[in-house]
Formats: C-alpha cells, sequence, structure tokens
C-alpha cells in the first residue's frame, strides 16, 4: 500500500508531533527516523543493487519509457503525445542520489548524537553508529529490502578504508612514532602472528570436541579465520582511544600496532587462502610465506616512501597552482594505495608511510591557505568514511544470513582475549629492556585490552570463497566478536583508563620551554654517546637529520632554510596566541559593561604629569569617561585611552568634552561620546594643555599597520578611531 | 671475561666506583677502555683538548658545553673517576630505590639529572638561568636560522613561560616545573580581557629604549590577521 503511493505521495514529518515543548534531541531524533523511513521508502520502486550497470556507449537518454508496472508515474494518461511539462526520471540519478543520502543519513545520526553530550562522554560514536545502524537495518530487513553493498570487497578496500588510513597517517605524531618505532614494529608484526597462530590452534583444538558440532572445519580454515579476526582494527581502535588520552607511549604503541599489522594480516590472509584451497602444504611454502611477508612489509613502506618523496617534489613546484595543491596530495595518496593493492603488497602501510614521509615537506612548500585545506579535507573524508563504516556494520549484521553455534562463538571471543593478553604479557617482557620507558602492568593492560577489531575483519571475512562450507559460521562469529569488543572493550575502557589510573598525558603541553629542553637533551646525548662511543638510535637520528638538511631539502623545498623545530615551534605558538586574542574579543558582542581604559601619558617635555581615566558604558550606545591629569607645568601631554570594550565596530562616534583645570595643576575633564549601536571600541587621543584649559578630542582613525579600519577584528578596533 | 679482570685490577677503588655510581663492573670496564683510548697521551688525566679530538661532539651544537660539564670549576684536568661520576648522570632512574632522606640523593635520580641539565644552561653557576644564558644556548642551537631580534623573542617568550616569579630568569625549581602554556595561554573568562592588556601593556610600556617600545609595536601587529 505504501509502495502503491509513490514517492512523491509520502507525507511530510507532520509538524503537528513537532510541539514546542519538545526539546532539541527529540525532534532531532524524529527527523532522523522521518529520513529514514523516507530513504527505505525511496529505495522500495528500485530495488536492490550490487552493481551500476554500464551505460552502452553513444546512447542519449532522453525520456525513459515509463511502464505503469515500475516506478511512479508522472502522467497517468500514456497515450497522451503532448509535450510533457514535468518528468521524472529517477534510475538516472539512483546511484549518486542514493550514496548522498546515506551519507546525510549517517552525518545527521552524528550530529543527533551530539544533542545531549553525555553520551558521547560514555559512549564511543562507534558504538552509536552501530547501533542506529542496526535499527536502519531491522527497517530494512522487515520490508525485505537489501542494503546498498558498502562492506563488499571492492567497494569497502578501494573507497571506504584508504580515507580513513590517510587520515590516521597524515596525523600521527612523528616524533614519538620514530622514537617508538622498534616497539611498534614488534608488536605489529611479532604480536599479530602470536594471535593469529594461537586462535588458530586451539581453535582448532576445539572443533574436535564433538560437542560443538564443528568438526568439519579442517587446520586450514581455521588458521585462516585466526588470521582474519586477530587483527587489530585502525578504524575502531582510533575512534576509541582519541577521546581517551592515555600517555603518549601507549597511544602512539597502540596507534602504530593498528596500523602496522596489515602487512601481516594480508600475507596471512593470501597465505591461508591459498592453502585453504589446496589439498596439501608443503614446507618450501612455508618459507616462501616468510619471503612474501618481507616483499609486503617492505614493498608496501617503499612504495609509500617513493610516493611521498615525489609528491613533495611535485609540489615545490606548484607555486602558480595554488588552488590545486591539495589534489596532488590526495591524488599521490590514492595512487600509492592502489598500486600498492595492484601488486597486492601491503596497501595501508603503503599509504601510511606515504603520508608520513610527504606531510613534513609538503607543509612547507603549500601556501597556508593549501595546508588548511589539506588536513581539514582528510579530516572530513576520514570521519566520513569511520561512520559510513559502523553505520553499515550496524546495517549488514541484520541483514546477512547467520549461523549460530554458541560453543564456537563463545570460544572465539574467550580466547581472542586470552591469547591476545599472553601475547601482550610476554613481548612487554621481551622488549622492556630496550625501552627508555619501560611498560609497566598498567600500561600493559590497557595495551592488551585496547585490541578492538573492526570492519576490516568484516570486509574480509565477507569475501572468504564461497568454497568454505561454514562461512555463515565466519561470519556470525566475525560479528560477535566486532560487537563484543567495540561495544563492551570500547565502553568500559575509559572507566578503566581511570580506575586504574594509567598514566595520563596533558595534550596541550607545546610550550617553548619544552621544545628548547627536548632539543638540547637531544644534543646532549648525542654528545654524550660519541663521547662513550657507543651509538643508539640518538645516533641514526643525528645522522638522518644531517642528510635531510643537506641533500633532501634542498631537492623537495622549494623555499630551502633550514628550520629548527624550535623555530616552527616558535612561530606556531605566536600565530595560535594572535588567534585567541582575536577570537577572544570579537567572539563576545553582550558585554558592554565593565570597561577599564588606560591612559598613558607621554610627557612631551620634562615634566611629570599622571593621567588616570576611567570610563563607564552606560549602556551600548552612551559611555561616560572622565579623566584626571595632574599637571605640573606648562607642557602638552598627550594621553592615549584604550577603552577595551566589546561589540561591533563602526567608525562614527560624536563625544563631547569638557575639561576644568584646578590651579593649573589639576585638569579633570569629563567627555561623553555617543556611538550609534553597536559601535563602541574607540580611541582617542585627549591632547591637554593645561594653562590653555582647552580639551581637543582626538579622534584617530589613520590606517596605520596595526590601525586599519577592521569588520569585526577584535584587536584592531580596539585602536581604531 | 680474563681481560676483564685485568683490566679491572688496573682501575683504583672499583668497588668505590660501583658502589656509587650503580655502574657494574663490565661498564667500567668499557668506561675504562674508552678513557684510554681518549687519553692519548697516557697521562691517567684528559683535557679539554683530547674531547675535542672526538670529530662528532666537536661539531655538536653545545659540544663545548658537555665537554665543561666534565671539568668542575678551577680543575683543568678529568682523572677516571670523575669522568664515570659524570656519565653515572645518564644510567636509568632506578625505580625501586627507597627513599631514604639520610642518604644522599644518588647520581642518577631525576633531580641529579635536572641539575646536570641545568647547569648545562647556566654556565656561570649562579643557580638562574639569566637571560643572556639562554640567548647563548639558543644561539649555538639555532646558528644561522634566525635573526638576532627573533633569538630575542623566543628567548623572551621562553622565560615568559617559565618565569613564575617574574625576575626574568629561570631558577632551578622554575625549571623544574616547565609549566605548560603559561602566562601567555588566553582562556576566554571574564577576567581574560586583563590579561590582554597586561601582555599589551607589558610589550608597550617600555620607555627605555627605543628598540624595546619598538618590539612591543611588533607585537601588537603580530596580533593581527595578515
Amino acid at each position: 500500500h505504501l509502495v502503491k503511493l509513490g514517492v512523491h505521495e509520502v507525507p511530510p514529518p507532520s509538524s503537528g508531533l513537532l510541539t514546542p515543548t519538545m526539546g532539541g534531541f527529540v525532534q532531532i531524533k524524529l527527523a532522523v527516523y522521518f529520513l529514514t523511513i523516507g530513504l527505505v521508502l525511496l529505495n522500495l520502486p528500485c530495488g536492490s543493487y550490487t552493481e551500476i550497470p554500464p551505460k552502452p556507449p553513444g546512447t542519449v537518454t532522453v525520456l525513459p519509457p515509463v511502464t505503469p508496472a515500475e516506478g511512479p508515474q508522472a502522467f497517468p494518461d500514456a497515450e497522451n503525445s503532448n509535450l510533457p511539462v514535468f518528468t521524472m526520471n529517477y534510475a538516472r540519478i539512483q546511484v549518486p542520489f542514493e550514496v548522498t543520502l546515506w551519507v546525510l543519513l549517517a552525518s545527521f545520526a552524528k550530529i543527533g548524537f551530539h544533542v545531549y553530550h553525555k553520551i558521547t562522554f560514555w559512549v564511543p560514536e562507534s558504538c552509536l553508529l552501530i547501533s542506529i545502524g542496526l535499527m536502519v537495518g531491522a527497517i530494512m530487513h522487515s520490508v525485505h529490502e537489501e542494503p546498498p553493498a558498502v562492506l563488499s570487497y571492492n567497494v569497502f578496500f578501494l573507497f571506504m578504508l584508504p580515507p580513513i588510513v590517510l587520515e590516521s597517517g597524515y596525523f600521527i605524531p612523528t616524533r614519538p612514532f620514530f622514537e617508538n618505532v622498534g616497539t611498534v614494529l614488534w608488536f605489529a608484526v611479532v604480536g599479530t602472528l602470536w594471535n593469529s597462530i594461537g586462535i588458530g590452534m586451539s581453535l582448532y583444538a576445539v572443533c574436535q570436541i564433538e560437542a560443538f558440532e564443528v568438526q568439519d572445519i579442517n587446520l586450514q580454515e581455521n588458521m585462516l579465520f585466526a588470521a582474519i579476526i586477530s587483527a587489530v582494527d585502525p578504524v575502531a581502535v582510533l575512534s576509541v582511544f582519541e577521546d581517551v588520552s592515555v600517555n603518549e607511549q601507549l597511544y602512539i604503541v597502540v596507534f602504530g600496532e593498528c596500523l602496522f599489522n596489515d602487512a601481516v594480516t594480508v600475507v596471512l590472509y593470501n597465505m591461508f587462502n591459498f592453502v585453504a584451497e589446496m589439498p596439501e602444504v608443503e614446507p618450501v611454502d612455508v618459507f616462501l610465506g616468510v619471503a612474501r611477508f618481507f616483499v609486503v612489509g617492505l614493498g608496501g613502506m617503499g612504495f609509500g616512501v617513493i610516493f611521498g618523496f615525489v609528491a613533495s617534489f611535485t609540489t615545490r613546484f606548484t607555486s602558480n597552482v595554488r588552488e590545486i595543491e591539495p589534489l596532488f596530495i590526495f591524488m599521490y595518496s590514492y595512487l600509492a594505495y592502489l598500486v600498492a593493492e595492484l601488486f597486492s603488497i601491503s596497501s595501508i602501510m603503503a599509504i601510511v608511510t606515504c603520508a608520513l614521509t610527504m606531510k613534513y615537506y609538503v607543509e612547507e612548500n603549500v601556501s597556508q591557505r593549501s595546508c588548511t585545506t589539506i588536513r581539514h579535507v582528510v579530516k572530513m573524508l576520514g570521519t566520513i568514511s569511520e561512520t559510513l563504516i559502523f553505520f553499515f556494520l550496524g546495517v549488514v549484521t541484520i541483514t546477512t544470513e547467520h549461523e549460530w553455534n554458541w560453543g564456537y562463538i563463545m570460544f572465539t571471543l574467550l580466547l581472542a582475549l586470552v591469547w591476545r593478553g599472553l601475547g601482550v604479557l610476554v613481548l612487554t617482557q621481551i622488549i622492556n629492556p630496550f625501552r627508555t620507558i619501560p611498560f609497566n602492568f598498567k600500561d600493559q593492560f590497557i595495551l592488551g585490552y585496547g585490541g578492538l577489531r573492526g570492519a576490516i575483519s568484516f570486509a574480509l571475512v565477507f569475501t572468504l570463497p564461497d568454497s568454505i562450507g561454514r562461512k555463515k559460521l565466519f561470519v556470525t562469529t566475525t560479528i560477535c566478536m566486532i560487537m563484543f569488543t567495540v561495544f563492551i572493550q570500547g565502553i568500559s575502557i575509559r572507566p578503566l583508563i581511570e580506575f586504574i589510573n594509567v598514566r595520563r598525558t596533558n595534550r596541550n603541553l607545546e610550550t617553548i620551554n619544552v621544545e628548547i629542553h627536548s632539543r638540547l637533551i637531544e644534543h646532549t646525548i648525542a654528545g654524550v654517546e660519541d663521547l662513550c662511543g657507543q651509538w643508539s638510535h640518538y645516533y641514526w637520528k643525528d645522522k638522518f637529520l644531517k642528510f635531510n638538511n643537506r641533500i633532501l631539502r634542498k631537492i623537495l623545498i622549494r623555499d630551502n632554510r633550514a628550520e629548527s623545530s624550535i623555530v616552527a615551534l616558535y612561530k606556531k605558538l605566536e600565530l595560535q596566541n594572535a588567534m585567541e586574542i582575536l577570537d577572544t574579543v570579537s567572539g563576545d558582542i553582550n558585554a558592554g559593561s565593565s570597561i577599564v581604559s588606560l591612559q598613558y601619558v607621554y610627557p612631551l617635555s620634562h615634566s611629570s604629569a599622571c593621567f588616570l581615566s576611567l570610563s563607564l558604558s552606560l549602556s551600548r550606545s552612551l559611555s561616560l569617561a572622565c579623566s584626571l591629569s595632574l599637571a605640573c607645568s606648562l607642557s602638552l601631554s598627550f594621553s592615549l585611552s584604550l577603552l577595551l570594550a566589546f561589540s561591533l565596530s563602526l567608525s562614527l562616534s560624536l563625544s563631547l568634552s569638557l575639561s576644568v583645570s584646578f590651579c593649573g595643576l589639576v585638569t579633570l575633564s569629563v567627555s561623553l561620546s555617543l556611538c550609534p549601536p553597536g559601535c563602541l571600541s574607540y580611541t582617542s587621543f585627549h591632547i591637554v594643555h593645561p594653562s590653555s584649559l582647552t580639551h581637543y578630542p582626538f579622534n584617530l582613525n589613520r590606517s596605520d599597520g596595526y590601525l586599519r579600519n577592521p569588520e569585526g577584528f577584535g584587536l584592531g578596533s580596539i585602536y581604531q578611531g | 671475561m680474563g681481560s676483564t679482570n685485568s683490566t679491572l685490577s688496573k682501575i683504583p677503588n672499583v668497588e668505590e666506583l660501583v658502589q656509587e655510581t650503580g655502574f657494574t663492573p663490565a661498564h667500567i670496564v668499557r668506561l675504562y677502555d674508552r678513557f684510554e683510548a681518549l687519553d692519548k697521551e697516557k697521562t691517567g688525566h684528559l683535557r679539554p683538548q683530547d674531547f675535542g679530538a672526538i670529530n662528532r661532539l666537536a661539531i655538536n651544537p653545545i659540544g663545548d658545553r658537555i665537554i665543561g660539564a666534565f671539568f668542575s670549576p678551577g680543575q683543568e684536568t678529568v682523572d677516571f673517576h670523575s669522568f664515570v661520576r659524570i656519565l653515572a648522570h645518564f644510567r636509568p632512574a632506578d625505580k625501586k630505590r627507597p627513599k631514604d632522606p639520610s642518604m644522599p640523593e644518588p647520581v642518577n635520580s631525576r633531580t641529579s639529572k635536572l641539575k646536570f641539565a641545568f647547569q648545562l644552561y647556566d654556565q656561570d653557576k649562579d643557580g638562574k638561568i639569566s637571560r643572556a644564558e639562554l640567548l647563548q644556548v639558543l644561539r649555538s642551537m639555532l646558528e644561522m636560522q634566525v635573526t638576532e631580534e627573533q633569538l630575542e623573542s623566543i628567548a623572551d617568550r621562553t622565560i615568559q613561560e617559565a618565569d613564575l616569579d617574574t625576575d626574568d630568569a629561570i631558577s632551578f625549581e622554575e625549571f623544574r616545573k616547565v609549566p605548560p602554556g603559561g602566562a601567555l595561554r588566553l582562556t576566554y573568562q571574564h577576567g581574560a580581557l586583563t590579561q590582554i592588556r597586561f601582555i599589551i601593556v607589558k610589550n608597550y610600556v617600555r620607555f627605555d629604549n627605543g628598540k624595546q617600545a619598538m618590539k612591543g609595536n611588533r607585537y601588537l601587529k603580530f596580533t593581527l590577521p595578515c
């Protein structure tokens, strides 16, 4: 019945429901629901799709013949051959239209969450998005509708994943990363291997138990499944760890691990996939697997570095095409990703290393605006992708076919936790002696607990070949795993961190002092290492910096002046402060009350004079200034009064002043100034000549360097006449 | 092991060194070998020139300060004991050390490390890092990259951030704290406006010499959008 109504007859959300007494939160929720329903209904006439049917070249779509059976009809009268005034062609725009609507829907959900602050504090956004996705999935399932195939292999790995990984790679804090690169790689590679093999073997053992009825899963399939499920997922981890501020070392290790374990996952997945289809394994294959790992890992990094350098080199010449500068960054990173996919090497590592390499040089070459644009667009794309992925995780959970098996699923969850915990313990014990700041047990706990699984596992399991008999069981188990880790571990990690009191970090600790001391200590340690004749990573760091300064910068950066991090930080901080001042002053329009003005007397002669003035604003348009001055002799004295006030500024003001002098010593001047509403900030120069008892208010309105007429620029308006 | 033992026997007062600095005998042997390698004339003492012979140390921006840290004031040579004692500052701190107030602070505790770093700045050893000393350190680290004016601005900002008792120098206590943000961090509160005023005032009201007043202008100019 609803279908027959057709799209254009869906009643708009009746405003009667949204009574003014309801809170904004409820309003937005209702709007989201109506939008959802509208979206679902939009999908109905057109059916589901998994591929875009290619258009035969050369055809021009004029008006599609509208048969009565499909779609809405603009004109019910098909025999009328007059010129149609109003037509509708949905099939043509279907794909972009639906993509846009889905993105909008997910974004509305995100807006909706922030209406009520407490929710997003305790529940990470990923959980909320999955929940909304579940609801939408339920709706779609009840009307027997297929969701768009967002989490299919190609769409996911080619379109959804690169933006997120680019965002993570671009915003990695580079210095802590390089200081901990050994630990990161250790956990990523060895940790993931440990997890996969451990979980795989134990699951195989579990499968042998007859009670669970899963004896038909052989070892290769178990290992394949374990390889898929043991990888910590960057999307889930980052969305949780971003809001929680743990100490820097911990953060960078978790962050780095989830990005760099892709190499191992890819190799294991391909290896076991290959093996699962073959009847038997030879020892040569294991050896080849190890060799393949090196190809995948190092190849990924190599491609990333190459593309990073090419991108930096390109931006050297873009000074005349500033508008498309950001384009190069995106194109090169995406190209790195795709080329890596071409060779089936680790594309995530390629794009991460590309972003890492590129960032330093590119940000020196491009203009300030391009830099801001790049950062902003990278963040935006990453957020959209992440939102969509979690959303569709929820949707797809409902709409896929499941096979439930209590034993297998419970044991998988348990084993994953156990093996991860063990792995972290053992690996930290081995690597702690090599670390400057060793991990204590609390850090290790969070490291183990923060191993969330996410959408990558799901996409991989979805594309398992159908020759594997128990594919549905694997899908169900993976979904359970993801839900468990994201919901339970994701929600509880914040209270746990506070409860066990992990070392936190104050991330706003960017001060010149810290930077100077860090650099000094680095130089010191490098020096002492030379003294003792022992070289550790400070030596290599120093060597690389010199190489960088001498060779790389000359090639890759247009305007090559070596800049120490101290100078760079100083510039950045000064700029930040300036922007803060501007934001603070021009932000508040309402405060018209307490204004303190300061007046200085700059004596032109040897006489001393002091000046004090206080001005009150009686209302927004009226201000009264009283000034008292003491002049000891006949001299001209300048007074500069600053009226610090908040409001918009206009350049017109009328002022009247009267000054009375007592005994030639004290001059009291009262000035009343009237400004049109909205203008309150002005500067007045008072030239006081005590002997002549005249008082000339002198408005300053020159366009000096810092006395330009600003449109609402805070500090400037203070000085504007 | 045999060579270690024989080398150990050559070093006088090994046990005392081990006790005091916490190095293992193997470490001390290695340091002794290094000491002997540096001490080309086999006098048993090192002079500044011997340190200068290490090439990479010579091009380190603060190399001369590091070398200077080894020599206590008035001394011209360093013997092996002092060598090891200074290097003991760089050992990792012992977490499990009981906090015994009667015992002297061990050489590799956090406080001692901080003191060592402080002394790298404070060459005249008056307990404060004055503006001039800070300028010297910055100059040596930043070399040709910045103009003198910019150096002074950076030094100003550094002192502003760290200096709590406003004596225009950084004492050891302030050095320890290194507060984040400091005086220049403006939070949007009602009282925030007074902060702006003071900063502007501070930079503007310097009548003593023209250069200072100009600096105030430059600060103000800097605050406008460019």
